[in-house]
Parts: structure tokens; C-alpha cells; sequence
């Protein structure tokens, strides 16, 4: 079976807190094939430490469950998909908004989603109360070189660069 | 996480030395609240200079330990942090309340 994606990796591992920076590591070690720069990676890192720990404490609140999570690259784009079959969320929309937690009582922040949604392009979620929820996270690693006068080049530019040094 | 306190200013300097997550948050929480209590400080300094990646946990841990400060009559600051840790702490609006100093002041 051919991939569609240019690379592309799975890991499930249990919904322990330790297995936080394990998954934000392996995202960015993957990601890092894109050449991005250390700010694309840390976001990535930050987004994908938010999802995880969601599934953890929100999805299957400290019992023991599998935390999918599923990585894709294609052209620039890294996708990346984190999914539990924990207890769902009730109502997505209150979900994402700033400082809404369930869990105030743990110190959490409310942040989660909107750190998701300013670090990444693209942020969906899919959940059913009781089955689960999948967040599916989407960002373009912006691919910058200085030209002779030392301005920034988008990657556009550079691509048609590419193709007229080739033909 | 390492913490030094000043008598003379009545300042505790608390310095983290591992990433801040929701796994982390549990044993740095209880260190700080014990070194927050003993000492009773004016002012605590957050030290991020050996912290390279946090979280949203991060803002839950120094929102619950500002509270803490308060009731004791104290107040904090952030000092050493790293680009991307300023950017999380910066969209949570958290530097309103512990504001981060850009220079560390050697005492």
C-alpha cells in the first residue's frame, strides 16, 4: 500500500503523565525532517504536550487507556493526530474557550485548546461523549532564505527559484 | 528545582531544572508550597533560566503559587526565560500579575 503522505508514523502508548514529553519529542524529532526552525518546533512541541495531556486527564482521567497519535508529512505540512477512547467532550465549542477548565480544582489553566489553536494553523476537534475524541492539529513549516539583499524569501518564490535553475 | 533565599531583602529565588508539564507540575508544586511557607517571602523569583519547555501546566503551577505569595504578602517575578516559554506565558496574560524581568539582578 502506497502512503499518500510523503512520511508518516504511529505510536500508541498508555495514558501515563511520563509518556507527555515522550510523545512531544518524538513529534518534533519527526517533524524535524521539514527543516523547520526552533520556534515552529517548539510550537509543535507545546500543541502536541497540550493534546496528549488532554487525553490523559480529560479523556480517560487518570485510568489506564491508549493515547493514539499519529503524525504525517506532505509537501511542508505536518499533521498531527492525537486521539483517545475516553469519556469525550460534552460540548467541543465551551471546550476551546480561554481559561474554560473542568479541572480547576488541579490548577489547570484553561489553556489547552487556545495554545493549540495560536501554535498551529489548523485545529480540529472530533468527540463523542463515551466513545472519544480526536484532535487533529495542521502546520505549514514556512521554509525562509536570505537572498542577496538579505530579505526573506517565501517559500513560493524559492519553488519557482527551483524550477527555473532546473530547467 | 534549586531555591536561595535572601534574608536581607527577604527574597526567595526559585529555580526550576526540568521541563514544566502536567507530570512535572505535581513534585514542583510541592517543593515550591514548602519553600513559599518556610520562608515567607516578600518577593520569589521564578528562575526559568534552566527550564527549556513548558506547557499550559506551567501557567496552572504559577497561577496557584502567586495565589500563595499573595496571602502571604508577597509578590513575584519571572525572570530567565527562553523565547518560547515568554510566548506561552505571554498568551495566557499571565506577566499582568508576575511580570518577567528581561535582567536578572545579581545580589
Amino acid at each position: 500500500m502506497k502512503s499518500r503522505y510523503d512520511n508518516e508514523m504511529e505510536l500508541h502508548f498508555l495514558s501515563k503523565s511520563s509518556n507527555e514529553a515522550f510523545a512531544r519529542i518524538t513529534v518534533a524529532a519527526f517533524a524535524a525532517q521539514l527543516d523547520p526552525t526552533i520556534e515552529e518546533l517548539a510550537d509543535i512541541k507545546t500543541a502536541v504536550s497540550e493534546a496528549v495531556t488532554n487525553s490523559i486527564i480529560h479523556g480517560y482521567e487518570n485510568t489506564e487507556g491508549i493515547v493514539k497519535l499519529k503524525a504525517t508529512l506532505l509537501d511542508n505540512v505536518v499533521e498531527i493526530e492525537v486521539s483517545d477512547n475516553g469519556k469525550g467532550i460534552e460540548d467541543v465549542e465551551l471546550a476551546r474557550k480561554p481559561l474554560y477548565t473542568t479541572k480547576g480544582n488541579l490548577e489547570r489553566s484553561g489553556m489547552g485548546f487556545t495554545i493549540m489553536e495560536s501554535f498551529m494553523d489548523e485545529v480540529e476537534i472530533q468527540s463523542v461523549v463515551e466513545i472519544g475524541t480526536k484532535v487533529t492539529m495542521r502546520k505549514k513549516i514556512k521554509k525562509e532564505v536570505e537572498n542577496e539583499e538579505g530579505e526573506e524569501l517565501e517559500e513560493t518564490e524559492l519553488t519557482q527559484e527551483n524550477t527555473l535553475m532546473n530547467s | 528545582m534549586e531555591s536561595s533565599f535572601n534574608s536581607e531583602d527577604n527574597t526567595l529565588c526559585v529555580s526550576i531544572t526540568e521541563d514544566i508539564d502536567h507530570h512535572t507540575t505535581e513534585k514542583i508544586r510541592r517543593k515550591m508550597d514548602y519553600e513559599i511557607t518556610r520562608f515567607m517571602p516578600r518577593k520569589v523569583m521564578f528562575d526559568f533560566s534552566k527550564v527549556s519547555f513548558m506547557d499550559s501546566a506551567g501557567i496552572g503551577l504559577l497561577i496557584g503559587r502567586y495565589k500563595l505569595i499573595k496571602l502571604l504578602g508577597g509578590n513575584a517575578e519571572i525572570i530567565n526565560t527562553n523565547k518560547s516559554i515568554e510566548k506561552v506565558l505571554e498568551m495566557s496574560g499571565i506577566v499582568k500579575i508576575i511580570p518577567i524581568q528581561k535582567k536578572k539582578e545579581i545580589s
